[in-house]
């Protein structure tokens, strides 16, 4: 018996870059997290070839996940072309072969920075948000191992102190992203700094979501069909961006999250956050045979 | 020799916090040494002794904040029964939440320095489970008022104010919910004169008012002779002399006592 034997041949790097021990422990943190909905799993985050905090969560959940048939979606605060977005497109497909799409109606896994697209996602996709700080009671409670006992009494009463603060300081809400949400009634998630306008979308929403800190070593989840309720006092309701209005000055799309654009003049303009959305609008007012999914707002209006 | 220090009492009833022969040893150093303790309602029981003679130790335990080596804890309260100490840290912190209120020595402690002095309060109601923004706003404007602090100042954070204010902001805090103790941890410490009259005034009414029972802890005899019913004398994490406050002050028994009576006159 040889040496050689004994060993698999060279290869530059393990399928889809994680080793196999790394997958096994990501998949079973996936999978408690995804029956404990909203309750963060630690998991040993592993060194990919970005800088943490920089997608590392995410990243390594969509490497976990991915196979030849899946086809991968990656978003950077709603666009599909940022240096961000374009890098870590190309690493997944490097690394695993898979195709990729900019659309996310032909999307089967979304790596998404801050953004959740504006068509409806499907059962059969799943949603990989990255998460910069995946403890919503960090700002309430800096010592963690007392936040964990917080979370298992599910003793939030200081996440509305938050609010109350914001109210009496500001006259309204401010958390602008990142707003607590409990989930399934029992843990309250930061649902990664999306806006607002977001949250509602993981309410009851068909799509698995999976929540990944690469830098704090979190893992938590949204499983279809979870109630996700953001927290708000009885008397002062939740309330999405002022948005609803707004139509976007490059494709026309209406009622929809927007960028806004300073011009020199000191007025604004605005464009369509989801930026396959606009390039899909657009494409249509040219009149090319493009295929829109049903949107979770319309006019504004949340439709579900 | 087990030292209960039930001193005479003029109304006789049962007493709503019965604490039993409490050990508490940090290492060698013995802090509280078979100390046993009874509140009625409606009274304040004022705790007084040298510095590391255990009385703040004893109030923390009151308030659940640590755990004796030995001893028992009972309030007689509706809702709650059993030895308190065998509480698991939930059921602790709910009862704590709602059931007791302190105002510690250091406000640093008591309150987020931070935030609101308003939503200093409100936090408590918070926790206790009140979710509605204007109901909060209401019963933390009149705590805050019933501890007599200026209402103009409603949202200054107590960063921003001085330490009489802070004194009142936490005792606002402590009584919003109605507790059914109150505890009280040299709360004039570090006050002027004229701010410690103020405050002992505060807590005075209050007591009159709303019938809370109290136990203040204090190294000032000054304090306790203004506004407890019944004083603890405490030595070395032992209880050498308890009895009603007149009493203990014209005719101390015990020559600690009366070293300590005679030091402050």
């Amino acid at each position: 018996m040889s040496l050689k034997s004994l060993t698999k041949p060279w290869q530059p790097m393990s399928y889809g870059f994680l080793d196999a021990s790394a997958k096994r422990e990501l998949r079973r943190k996936m999978l408690k997290s995804v029956a404990v909905p909203g309750c963060q799993m630690p998991y040993a985050s592993r060194e990919v070839p970005m800088a943490r905090g920089w997608g590392t969560g995410g990243l390594q959940v969509s490497l976990t996940l991915l196979n030849p048939r899946l086809r991968v979606k990656v978003i950077d605060q709603g666009a599909d072309d940022s240096v961000n977005a374009a890098s870590i497109r190309r690493f997944l497909a490097l690394v695993s072969g898979a195709p990729v799409t900019l659309d996310t109606l032909g999307a089967d896994l979304i790596q998404s920075r801050h953004r959740i697209p504006e068509e409806i996602m499907r059962e059969d996709q799943i949603l990989v948000l990255q998460v910069p700080n995946p403890e919503p009671l960090r700002s309430v409670q800096p010592n963690m191992s007392i936040a964990r006992q917080m979370h298992a009494d599910a003793d939030y009463g200081r996440m509305w102190l938050q609010l109350y603060e914001q109210i009496v300081r500001s006259g309204r809400v401010m958390q602008g992203a990142g707003y607590p949400s409990l989930v399934n009634g029992r843990h309250v998630m930061t649902p990664s700094p999306i806006p607002r306008w977001d949250v509602p979308k993981l309410n009851m929403a068909k799509h698995l979501s999976i929540l990944s800190a690469g830098r704090e070593k979190r893992i938590f989840a949204v499983p279809p069909f979870t109630r996700v309720e953001p927290l708000v006092f009885d008397d002062v309701p939740y309330r999405v961006e002022d948005h609803g209005g707004l139509t976007c000055s490059r494709s026309t799309a209406k009622g929809f999250f927007m960028n806004e654009i300073p011009q020199v003049d000191g007025s604004s303009t605005y464009e369509v956050s989801d930026s396959s959305y606009g390039v899909k609008t657009i494409q249509n007012r040219e009149g090319d045979d493009v295929e829109f999914g049903e949107t979770w707002y319309k006019d504004g209006e949340m439709t579900q | 020799m087990t030292r209960v220090m039930d001193a005479p009492r003029i109304v006789t009833t049962k007493p709503l916090v019965v604490v039993r022969n409490v050990d508490k040893n940090y290492g060698s150093v013995q802090a509280l040494r078979q100390v046993s303790a009874l509140v009625y309602p409606g009274e304040v029981l004022g705790i007084v002794g040298e510095s590391g003679s255990g009385k703040s130790t004893l109030l923390r335990m009151m308030n659940l904040e640590e755990t004796p080596d030995s001893g028992t804890y009972t309030l007689d309260l509706p809702d709650v029964s059993g030895n308190l100490f065998e509480l698991d840290r939930f059921a602790r912190r709910m009862l704590c939440a709602t059931r007791i209120g302190i105002v510690y020595q250091n406000p640093h402690h008591g309150l987020l320095m931070r935030h609101s002095s308003s939503g200093n309060v409100a936090e408590r109601l918070l926790v206790a489970g009140e979710r509605n923004f204007a109901t909060l706003r209401a019963k933390a404007k009149s705590a805050l008022a019933a501890s007599e602090f200026p209402l103009e100042r409603l949202d200054a954070p107590p960063i921003e104010l001085s330490g009489g204010m802070q004194q009142r902001v936490q005792l606002a805090k402590a009584i919003a919910l109605e507790p059914a103790l109150l505890l009280l941890d040299e709360p004039t410490t570090g006050l002027d004169v004229s701010v410690q009259a103020l405050v002992l005034d505060t807590l005075k009414r209050l007591q009159q008012e709303r019938r809370i029972t109290m136990v203040i802890v204090s190294h000032d005899l000054g304090v306790i002779r203004t506004v407890a019913d019944r004083v603890m004398v405490m030595r070395r994490g032992e209880v050498v002399e308890a009895g009603l406050v007149d009493q203990i002050f014209q005719d101390p028994q015990h020559a600690y006592t009366q070293q300590l009576v005679h030091a402050k006159l």
